[in-house]
Parts: structure tokens; sequence; C-alpha cells
């Protein structure tokens, strides 16, 4: 979740105060107000918008959204003057292969200005570029750089230069084992033999993407008015979207965007900023969202949104820096927000369909309506449980999940464990202690889809518990469901012997009864006597319906 | 007449003690009504209750004999054996006093301790020499007085007492002081009034019929007879029943709303292929979602993917678009898409849903699911690893963004949230997409109860092999739990905690 921080002041400057009403629109526009302050308006950008993360493009959008500057607004890309050059060497191919580039002029930085800037970068770079693997943008002050620029991949020992918040010039390798920023990031070239760098005519390293740029090129600063920027990553069409967000949000801060020739095998120029093109349909649009709007009517809406809309060809204008649009649908929506959610009016309609409950659900209801009417508890616990847990049970993990967050980390196989968790942590709660629960346990099976095969399980509980008053509840059960089981003495781990029961219908074996050995009850911190039934519901489903 | 009514809600224990009531203390007034102590108590609490009595509880402190003391008391303090033997020889050696007087190396020492103190003794070289006069030996001691007399409370004793106390106190287990718990009786004026009433007619009231028994009915011994009255007001213990868990009732509440909505269950496996948990529903694959840092994925267990055609359909969708649509550009993995996870939402159950749909003539239906999703999470107070969703899904070529908005929020009102707001909200896999919130009065906010939105055409197309529209929701349902049960620690809703799982209320 990004959530973005502007200064309400300039904010405030631009649409007027933000009284409750306005606060209404930040949200209705789809972008939530997460908090408001004297100083600072806080707002939930979602992941599809990345051309709402500066203060300028956002107002950009806003402003049009509240019927003010509506349509699809318009900047210059100057064509590039000579030099204007950036030489992608096809050593890149392996490692990174794309970047989009742009020169920016007459741009008067402040403090607030550069860390804009900087902050726009790490939202792209965390959302949209997923943490640069996708997406690194790099900025560097025009006036120290020797056009044009050179995109290469070299080995290491043929990369050296000062990078970023450090003293002295390091190799590729140096950076990625010793830098701070080269450690974080090293993952993203492991196991590549060459590592892509810019360099200018002159032979100086301007970077190494998307890990650091160089101390002495790779800094704007209050003097900078001129900027180079590049973005490099593996899609083309993703990294031309970020420059369009970057230099138009460049152009609202008063700089003058001027395009670059990509020296490909084929040529390119970049920034484009022309708009891409889309066509919607009335009909459809209006059929998705229960509407009958007239053309003219959607037209002003999408205006709202920053559109374009062509009612000869039905074509809308996308700008060029709305990473998102892809498909019609996605223009749609926007004609909803722009309509606004508040003024749909909900509506159920007329068509006469049954409900139908899942015959499992129905059955377990049944089996609980049956249980709590004898005075039992139902509980509810986790899938997964602790190695500890397992292992106080006697039993051996089977199916385990990857790198989780705390101590869960084994599907349960049987819900033993997770009765005895309970009832362990129950120890001072009034007895006799009659509970049950219906959940699901998971077993390895290639025949199933995802190689898991998982059985809904009836476990109850009793403590102090006879023998006697575990079988009367199971037999009670038996009796109200109409099945006919069979119970044979066999013997169990954990379970005293000679106090065991096999269940079984239908001459399958379904599970079990008995009273806890206790040395389990010892291992488990547990005071009381207890009886224990466990049984697969599978076959019960089965034979009920 | 008002007396007469109370006398007639009396049970036969409050009858029993009502002429004792004037002895004041539970002890007498269990000694001299012949019952014991929790039968009084008991009536003198329905007493209490009828406003007769008032009951007032008091602590007493007892002295009393401990252990050495009950044997001193039988053969004489240590000082006592020591005086006389003293009062044969005038010197004896300690060897002596203590073989002769069988006197531990302690009552010893204690015993020439309280002898010198009286200056009757002194010790010399190791001898003990008596120096006091003759008639001592034969005065009784304050502190042999004392463990005479005892038990006495504490209050009552006399100055000398006191003294006597303070000295065997620091002494080895000789008295012992015990709180005592006495209940005081007083009568209230009304109860003064009672039992100035004649109560030998107390003894009509023998006759009056207090529990019903089999035998009565059947003789129609009741005849002619009173029924003593209950006191109905009073409290009664507390008892608990067979209960569902709270978290399934809701859920059981919930499905039952679906159901009158004329929705039809779906259910599924816990464990999916991240082929129907993401690649199916447009989550490209290298979505955040999709990290191990928000998912659970499951070590060494490699899922199977359905039909090529099918297979094949979402391949093309995510790499380059369907129907109108551009795709996510980039080389999709079916190695990716096999991989085993704990579902992560119920919308996985949907995507199975809509293909099962796929060869039917007429795809059209409404569909719900409520169950348990995963995300790899710590836990805290607001956190959990294991969440429910609700999930609902509309087939209909002719449903619309109205008609979303329209289920919703009957399926919250039914919840119990009337005032609901629709905000636009982004999910991978529906357009238009939105949040739904509802008002919290207590603490004037919106609070996010979860989303919903139409699916996208790269979501249906694939999967249904034509485009219908979808509607679609998955809200969250542990926030709404929360709120009815007023729990604010994530952590209790499977915490277990049978004290409160007996005192939870039912969700109505």
């Amino acid at each position: 979740m990004a959530v973005v921080t502007f200064p309400r002041k300039e904010f405030e400057k631009v649409i007027g105060k933000i009284d409750e009403k306005m606060q209404e629109r930040i949200t209705m526009f789809g972008t939530p107000l997460e908090f408001l302050t004297d100083e600072e308006v806080g707002i939930e950008i979602f992941p599809n918008r990345p051309d709402l993360y500066s203060l300028q493009s956002y107002l950009r959008s806003f402003l049009a959204f509240l019927g003010k500057k509506t349509g699809l607004k318009k900047y210059k890309a100057h064509k590039p003057e000579k030099n204007y050059e950036v030489i992608i060497d096809k050593s890149v191919k392996d490692v990174r292969p794309y970047t989009a580039c742009a020169i920016v002029k007459n741009l008067k930085f402040d403090d607030e200005k550069i860390k804009e800037v900087i902050d726009i970068q790490e939202k792209i770079h965390s959302t949209l570029g997923r943490n640069r693997k996708k997406i690194a943008i790099g900025i560097y002050p025009l006036e120290k750089i020797d056009l044009p620029i050179k995109f290469e991949a070299r080995k290491s020992q043929d990369i050296k230069f000062q990078p970023l918040e450090s003293q002295k010039e390091m190799t590729a390798s140096q950076i990625l084992r010793q830098h701070p920023t080269g450690r974080e990031y090293a993952h993203l070239l492991q196991g590549k033999e060459k590592f892509p760098i810019f360099v200018d005519s002159k032979g100086e390293i301007l970077s190494m993407p998307p890990i650091i740029n160089s101390e002495k090129t790779g800094k704007i600063t209050e003097k900078t008015k001129d900027i180079f920027i590049e973005c490099s990553g593996s899609d083309f069409e993703i990294l031309k979207k970020t420059l369009n967000i970057l230099v138009t949000m460049l152009a609202e801060m008063g700089g003058k965007i001027y395009q670059m020739k990509l020296r490909y095998k084929k040529e390119e120029l970049t920034p484009d900023l022309q708009p891409e093109k889309m066509k919607i349909s009335i009909e459809e649009a209006n059929k998705l969202l229960g509407l009958s709007l007239q053309e003219k009517q959607i037209k002003k809406l999408l205006e709202k949104m920053g559109y374009n809309y062509n009612s000869k060809n039905n074509e809308v204008e996308i700008p060029a820096w709305r990473t998102d649009i892809l498909h019609p649908v996605d223009i749609y929506e926007d004609i909803a927000i722009a309509y606004g959610y508040e003024n749909f009016l909900p509506e159920i309609p007329s068509i006469a369909t049954i409900g139908e409950e899942a015959k499992e659900e129905k059955i377990i209801r049944k089996i609980s309506e049956i249980l709590t009417g004898l005075g039992l508890i139902e509980i509810n616990t986790h899938h997964l449980l602790t190695k500890q847990d397992i292992k106080k049970t006697g039993l051996k993990p089977k199916i385990e999940v990857e790198n989780s967050k705390t101590d869960y980390k084994i599907l349960r196989l049987s819900l033993l464990p997770s009765t005895l968790r309970v009832l362990s942590k129950n120890i001072d709660a009034e007895y006799p202690q009659k509970i049950f629960e219906v959940g699901v346990v998971f077993d390895k099976d290639d025949k199933q889809e995802t190689g898991i095969k998982e059985s809904k399980h009836l476990a109850i509980a009793i403590t102090p518990g006879n023998f006697t008053e575990l079988k009367q509840i199971f037999e009670y059960l038996a009796r109200m469901l109409a099945l006919e089981f069979k119970i044979e003495e066999t013997e169990k781990e954990n379970f005293i012997e000679g106090r065991v029961g096999k269940i079984l219908l239908k001459d399958k074996e379904l599970g079990f009864l008995g009273e806890v050995h206790p040395s389990l009850l010892k291992s488990w911190n547990l005071k009381m006597p207890l009886t224990y039934l466990e049984l697969s519901l599978e076959e019960i489903f089965g034979s009920l319906s | 007449m008002e007396i007469e009514k109370l006398i007639e809600r009396l049970n036969p224990d409050e009858r029993a003690i009502l002429p004792y009531l004037t002895e004041k203390t539970l002890t007498k007034i269990s000694e001299k009504s012949n019952l014991d102590k929790i039968r009084v108590l008991r009536a003198l609490e329905f007493l209490n209750n009828k406003n007769i009595i008032k009951i007032k509880k008091t602590e007493k402190k007892i002295i009393d004999l401990g252990n050495n003391g009950v044997i001193y008391l039988r053969i004489g303090l240590p000082e006592r054996r020591l005086l006389n033997l003293l009062s044969e020889r005038k010197t004896l050696s300690l060897e002596e006093a203590r073989e002769q007087g069988k006197l531990s190396e302690n009552e010893l020492k204690a015993g020439i301790g309280a002898l010198k103190k009286k200056a009757l003794i002194e010790v010399k070289k190791g001898k003990i020499i008596f120096i006091g006069a003759l008639e001592e030996i034969e005065k009784r001691s304050l502190e042999e007085q004392l463990i005479e007399s005892l038990p006495l409370p504490y209050d009552k004793l006399k100055p000398e007492q006191k003294l006597a106390f303070e000295n065997l106190r620091k002494r080895k287990d000789i008295i012992e002081v015990n709180v005592e718990k006495e209940i005081k009786v007083d009568l209230t004026e009304l109860g003064k009034q009672i039992i100035t009433e004649d109560l030998t007619k107390l003894t009509k009231y023998k006759d009056m019929i207090e529990e019903l028994t089999p035998e009565m009915i059947k003789k129609e011994e009741w005849k002619g007879k009173k029924f003593r009255k209950y006191d109905v007001v009073s409290k009664v213990p507390a008892i608990n029943g067979g209960k569902k868990h709270f978290v399934n009732q809701a859920v059981e509440h919930a499905r039952k709303i679906w159901l009158e909505l004329g929705f039809k269950e779906m259910t599924s496996t816990l464990t999916q292929t991240s082929f129907w948990n993401f690649d199916a529903l447009f989550t490209a694959q290298d979505h955040p979602v999709r990290e191990m840092h928000d998912t659970f994925y499951i070590k060494n267990v490699e899922g199977k993917l359905p039909d090529k055609k099918l297979v094949g359909q979402v391949e093309k969708t995510h790499e380059k678009g369907i129907s109108g649509s551009k795709g996510w550009k980039y080389s999709w993995n079916k190695e990716e898409a096999r991989r085993i996870i704990l579902r992560t939402h119920t919308t996985a159950l949907s995507a199975h849903t809509l293909a099962s749909l796929r060869n039917l003539k007429n795809k059209k239906g409404k569909f719900f699911a409520i169950g348990k999703c995963f995300r790899n999470e710590t836990l805290d107070w607001s956190h959990e690893f294991e969440f429910n969703q609700t999930e609902g899904i509309v087939v209909d070529k002719d449903a619309n963004f109205k008609h979303l908005l329209g289920y919703l929020k009957e399926f919250f009102k039914k919840m119990g949230f009337k005032n609901i707001r629709f905000a636009p909200a982004y999910f991978p896999y529906t357009e238009p997409s939105v949040e739904i919130s509802a008002w919290n009065e207590e603490r004037k906010v919106w609070l996010e109860l979860g989303g919903a939105g139409i699916f996208r055409p790269e979501v249906v197309v694939p999967l249904l092999g034509e485009y219908i529209p979808v509607l679609a929701w998955g809200p969250g349902f542990d926030r709404i739990l929360m709120d009815y049960y007023n729990i604010k620690d994530m952590r209790e809703m499977y915490k277990n905690d049978l004290t409160k799982l007996r005192k939870i209320k039912f969700w109505v």
C-alpha cells in the first residue's frame, strides 16, 4: 500500500480548502484520504496509478476530476538536439536489455523539489519497479556529462567508479559486496558475468543500474538546471511509460522536455508523449455500469478523468503516462468514477435463483447440532501447527510451508495436536471439559491436483473422560445420522492398550476412539484423564448424500 | 397481611432458622437450628434478599494452641519442667536438665530464657542455679494460665494475657492466630416484626408443599394444601450449555443470508495451485502478492495444471492479452503456476466455478463461499495468518455495476450494517472495482469491510470461454465478526479459552 504525503499548503493553493466535502471527493476519486494534519495530506495511491505519486501529477488529474482544466493535458516534447543520443550496446541484452531516456531543461530545484524527485523515484522503484527489478531510474545533472551516452555491459574489473555515499572508487564486485546499497540489490545481478553501466563520451561511468549512481555525476543539487533521465529494465513499454510519468511531472515544475535518440538496432525516440488510442463502445459502457448515458455525457466524464474522446471514431485518447489501461473496461471504470460511485442506485435484479447449501456443510452443521445438544463446546483451531506441537504429540511433520513468519509452519495431519493444545491452555478452566471440532487435515497424495489430500475430520475430547461416556456420545451421533458403524479393538500409539477401538463403516476404517495414555498427557502437562475420538467424515458425506 | 405473604414464601430452612436469628452469628444459628453451615448460609442469603435481615461479614482473630502448645498443655512448658527439677535440687548441670527434664536443645534454651527473664535462675559454668524465692515455684505463670484458657478471641484478651501472648508468640508453635470469618446477622425492622409475630404460627406452614413429587400428583395429596412460594427473584448458580464456536456461528449466519438471496454454495480445498489462486485471476507472476513474503508456499509439493486449452488461454491472456486486452506482456511460466499455496482468498473458488460452467449452454448462476484463507503474517493483536472471507459471484449476461452494489448493500444490511459507502478501489482481477466501508458511529470513521468488482474480461474469457459479466466480491469476514463480538485482539479468535467460549453470547 502506497501512501503519499503532500504538503497541505501547496495542495490547498491549487484546489482550495480541504473541507469535509473535499475529503469525500478525494476518496471518491479512487484515492482514499488516509490522514489529514495541519501540514500534510496523506493519500493512498493504488498500485495501478503510479502517475499520481507526485503532487504535480496528482493535482493535474484531481483538478480535472473536480471539473477544472478537464481533458487530455498536452506537453511539448522537443526534438533531440545534436548529441542527444544513447547508444545501446548489444552486451546489455543478457543483463538489462532496455532503457528509455530523456533530457529536461530549465529546471529550478530547491530542497523541496529535490526531495520530491527522490521520493517519486523511490515510490516507483518499490511498486511498479518491483524493487528495481523491473524498473530502475537514474537522474543526472547534464552539465557534468558529455553526450552521447553509451549503455553497455562490462566485466567487473572494467567497471571502476566512486559510487554515491562512498569515499573511494570501487569495482562492480566491490560495490555489490561492500556498499550498503550494493549489498541490498546485489541479488538483481546475481550470476551475471557482466554488469550494465551508463558511460559518457569521455568514458566517465555515470551509474551501474539497477544498483547505484556515481558520486561525481549522479547527484542533483540546487544549482542543477538541466538533467538527463534514464529508466532501465526488461520491458521497454513500461520503461517508456515511467519516463513519461517523470518528464511530465518535471514539466509541471517548469521544465522543458527534450527527446533523445535511442540507438537500438532500430532507432527509437523517447519520451513519446503521443496519446495512445483505444476504441470504446458507449453501449458496452452503459451496459456494464447499468447506466444510460448519452455519448455527450460520456465524453464529458472522460474529460474529467483526463482523457479526450473523439465521437467520430469512438476513440479515447489516453494520456501517455497511464500504465493501467489494458482494456476498454479500464476506461469504463474511469467513467464510473467520474460519474460518482455515490450516484449509482444499488439495485437487485428480479431474477429467480434457488439457493443451495453445500451438502458437506449441511452434514457438518447437523453433526455440530447433535453434539452441542449433548452439551459439547465447539472449538476452532489453526490449520498450521508448530514443530513443538508435533513433537509433543509424538508425530512427524510431513507437509511444511516455506518461510513462515511465525512458528506455525506444519500442516496438520490430525486434529489431535490441536485438541491437546486447547486442553493444555485450559487446565484451569471448569471441568468437565467436553469439546469437539470439525476441521481439515492434510496428507500428501500424488493423485490430487495439488499433490495434497484434504479431508474433514471430527474430533471429540472429554476430560476427565471415561471410555463409556465417549462411546455413548459416538453411538448417539451414529444413531441420529442413521449410520451403522462397527467398533473393533485395536492398538494405537499414545493410547492405553485395551482401551482403543477403531471405527468402521462398511468395513472401511474411518477413525478411532480411546483413552489417551498418561505419557502423552504428561508431555502436554494435562492433569486429568482424557478420552478422544477422531473420525474422517469424507465417507460419511458420501453415504449420507 | 404483608408479613403473612412473606412468611408464605419462606422455604423450610428459612423457617427453621427464623427463631434463632437473634443469636446473631452463623455458628450459633447453625448449632441451634441443627442445620449445617452451608444450608444456613443459603437461607440467610435468601432472608437478606427479602430484607428480613442484614448480613454482615466480619473477621475475627482467634488465638489457639499450636502443635507444641497442645503437648505443653499436657506435659507442661519447658520452664515448668525445669522448675520442677529445680524444686528438688537447687543446682543442675545442663546435661542433667536436658535428660531428666526430657528437653530438647531448643526447649532447654527457651526454658532457661524464660526463667532468667523472671530472675529465678542464673547459669554459671554449665550449671543452672535457682536463685528465686521458693514460693515462686508454686506460682503458675501468665503463660501457663493463657494456654490453659485458649482458644480466646484476640480482642477479648486482658492486658496480662496480651503480654503472655506476645511472649509465647515468639516461641515455636506454641500458639497460633486463626482468622475466623464470621457471618453476623442483624434483624431489620421488618425482621423484628416477623419474629414478634407468634412464632408458633410457623408450624402451620409446615404443611405447605415444598417440592411437588410424582407421588403427590398420583395420590392428589396436594389437594387442600398450599404451595410454598418460591423466591423467584433470587440469584441461582450459573450453568453453561453446549455451543458452536462463535466464528462458526457468524459463518452460519452469513451462509443463511446468501441462501436467502438465492446463492449456491461453492466448496474447494484450502491448498490450491498458484494457477487457480493467481494466474486464472490475471494476477501477473511478478505481482508482489505472489511473493513468499505474503503467501504460504508448500515445500516439496508440485501441482498439476488443468486441461491444456484452459492453460493455453490463460498463458495467452497474460502474455499478449485476449479479447481486446493488451495483457501483461511478459513470458508466462508454467512452473510458477504449478506451485502449491494455501489459498490467499476464496476468489480461487470462483475461478474453479467459472471453469466448471465452461461447457454449459446457459452459463449463469449465483454462487457463494465462506471459508478460511491464509497469508504469511505475524501473530499479534492486529495480525492473524488465518482469516475468513466470504465470496460471491453472479454470472449473468445482464448483470451490471448497480446490481453488484445492490447485492452488497443487501448482504451487509442483513449483517447489521445500515450505513454503507462504496468507493473506487483497485484489484488486479476486477474492473470496475469497489471498496465497501461501513460507518462506525462510535468511532466516527468509515471502516473498510472489503472489496468487490466485476471480473475483468481477462479473467472471464479464458475460464468461461466467452465474455459474460461476472459480479464478484470477497470481503474479509473477521472485522465484521470482531465488531459484533466486540473483540479487540485478533488472537482471541482462535485462542479457544473455554471459560470465554462458555460465556460468549450467541450470534443472533
